[in-house]
């Protein structure tokens, strides 16, 4: 019990700091402080209540058990994320994000197939295509290829549709100007409209890094070489095995983070010009 | 979709399953060959074409089978199930028909009973946090950033151990799957609502204040209006992951049924055309789920004249 009111002052003092935060002077460290504060005083109270509460660790692990269950198993935690994030989800989004972003220069030509091809790419983003893994699964068996298909099928329609919508982004007068410049359809593509759609692109690519762990992660589930980290997800969840399930979901959580971070930081310095980047 | 687009859609469409039927001849051709080989017989390519469409466990059904394939386990399935209760009181047949577990119909119903759930949890939930956010400085600093990196996380992974875990507290059936959607759904409401309760300009807000407008008067009158149409975006997105969601919770708890349960039995099993008849109705559930949020969108808007 004591835990537990440990655990309510905790809370308190947490939340004292970040009001306090909340009235200085506005700044960037200002938001930075208050997201770390909140993290820091979840987890302790999560550790405090937990423990305080004697909760089964069935249930609900401690973070302690969970961190100590991380450190004392990397060398699993690290073949799991060579297979299933660097094998499965990294390689599935080079070939999805360049095959849709090839498409798209295609299609972009063809203004009847532009036509044709919008509405069915927003319907079929909107569609449960992590259904399709047990069938590439049965396509491509069990080991990293057909996690890689399964991450190419579900980021491939977003990718897709943001790029064409991008390479409409540009302007007439602007593609006019590049007209009287007697500029050629390469030289317009590369000087004008693909710098005009790279913030659409890049919002593209950022679902689809989301997507792509979530896609790799899943397939796992319909059948997968003993590594992975789905294979071990539901395995450990079977067994019971519920702080290695954890470890194993910082590790999800570290890597989808730190590559939709990538991503953005890329995104930042590719288009600094446009006014979403401006501070 | 306006008018002029439905010609070039058509056409896509069309090619394909143009590409659809050609993919089957192709995927399907080995199992066709083998039995041809085993049987000492040859293939003529009409042969081999008419072969690689009607296999009963094909690589790759032809959207045919699938359609047919699902007309037995909705249609046909339901009617026998009517014959054989004739004589029962009308809604004892209907239940009996809804339930039959052989019938899709059930299944697509015990997915669409989650998604629902799992929707109006989130989306309240959503509106809730976006109200706290707009309106407490300390808990937009705090809370927001870390709405946006729980999104990094790939909840659907955790499916298998949420399930477990309310299991071991004894809760099962539809809220676990609920609590997954909940889960997809709350984001993109979050993040819609604390733009859209944001969106009144200053100059609107500063007339607000000289009316001398309380707080809570300027969020009833001004911010939760001016938030619907970012809502509604929202809540399309929402109700699709909700969906998404129940189907993913569905692959973890099967011997519950529901769509994704049959996708996974369609998995043990080798038996294609069960996969493809569950995600074909899935994809049509979420275009029923989009499109009605889409029409209530029309109309409310209509109503509260954001369009003449």
């Amino acid at each position: 019990m004591m835990l537990v009111l440990a655990a309510l002052g905790v809370w308190a003092i947490g939340w004292g700091v970040n009001i306090w935060v909340s009235h200085q002077k506005p700044g960037r460290w200002q938001s930075v402080v208050s997201a770390t504060v909140f993290g820091v005083t979840a987890v302790i109270m999560w550790q405090l209540v937990v423990t305080g509460l004697e909760v089964s660790p069935v249930i609900l692990p401690p973070p302690s058990m969970i961190f100590t269950a991380f450190v004392s198993s990397t060398d699993i935690l690290w073949a799991d994320f060579i297979q299933t994030f660097v094998k499965g989800a990294l390689s599935g989004y080079v070939i999805g994000c360049s095959a849709a972003f090839l498409t798209a220069l295609a299609i972009d030509r063809s203004n009847f197939l532009k036509r044709g091809l919008l509405p069915i790419g927003n319907f079929v983003a909107a569609l449960p295509i992590i259904g399709m893994a047990p069938i590439l699964v049965m396509w491509f068996g069990f080991d990293w290829q057909s996690k890689a298909a399964v991450v190419v099928v579900m980021i491939f329609f977003p990718v897709l549709v943001n790029t064409v919508q991008g390479l409409d982004a540009a302007g007439k007068m602007q593609r006019d100007l590049m007209h009287t410049y007697a500029a050629g359809y390469w030289q317009s593509l590369f000087k004008l409209r693909l710098p005009a759609a790279a913030p659409f692109i890049f919002n593209g690519l950022k679902i689809a890094s989301t997507l792509a762990l979530i896609g790799a992660i899943v397939a796992e589930f319909f059948g997968s070489p003993i590594v992975g980290m789905g294979f071990r997800i539901s395995t450990g969840a079977g067994r019971l095995e519920l702080d290695l399930v954890w470890a194993e979901i910082v590790v999800a959580a570290i890597a989808g983070s730190a590559f939709y971070g990538i991503v953005a930081l890329i995104e930042r310095k590719a288009t600094f010009w446009h006014p979403s980047q401006r501070k | 979709m306006g008018m002029r687009n439905i010609l070039p859609v058509f056409t896509v469409v069309m090619v394909i399953f143009a590409l659809w039927y050609a993919f089957a001849i192709v995927l399907n051709k080995n199992w066709a060959e083998d039995k041809a080989t085993r049987g000492g017989y040859e293939l003529s390519f009409s042969e081999l074409v008419a072969d690689t469409w009607s296999q009963k466990k094909p690589r790759l059904p032809t959207p045919d089978q699938v359609a047919g394939e699902i007309w037995q386990s909705t249609g046909v399935a339901a009617a026998k199930k009517w014959r054989r209760t004739a004589g029962d009181p009308l809604f004892a047949r209907i239940s009996e028909v809804l339930n039959d577990k052989r019938s899709l119909i059930r299944h697509a119903w015990l997915t669409l009973s989650a998604t629902m759930l799992g929707f109006v949890f989130g989306t309240g939930l959503g509106i809730l946090l976006a109200v706290g956010i707009v309106h407490n400085r300390a808990m937009d600093n705090s809370v927001m950033p870390w709405v946006i990196t729980s999104q990094t996380i790939p909840i659907l992974a955790l499916a298998p151990m949420i399930i477990v875990v309310l299991n071991a507290v004894g809760i099962s059936g539809l809220v676990p799957k609920a609590i997954i959607s909940a889960y997809l759904s709350f984001f993109p409401v979050v993040v819609g609502m604390v733009k859209g309760l944001r969106s009144p300009e200053a100059m609107q807000l500063d007339q607000m204040r000289t009316w001398f407008a309380s707080k809570s008067q300027i969020f009833w009158k001004l911010r939760l209006p001016s938030s619907v149409p970012y809502l509604f975006t929202s809540l399309k997105i929402g109700v699709a992951a909700s969906l998404v969601g129940a189907i993913v919770g569905e692959l973890t708890i099967s011997q519950e049924g529901g769509l994704g349960a049959r996708m996974l039995q369609g998995n043990y099993y080798g038996t294609t055309l069960t996969i493809w008849a569950a995600l074909i109705l899935a994809a049509a559930l979420a275009a029923v789920l989009v499109s009605s949020v889409g029409l209530v969108e029309r109309i409310t808007k209509k109503r509260m004249g954001f369009v003449q």
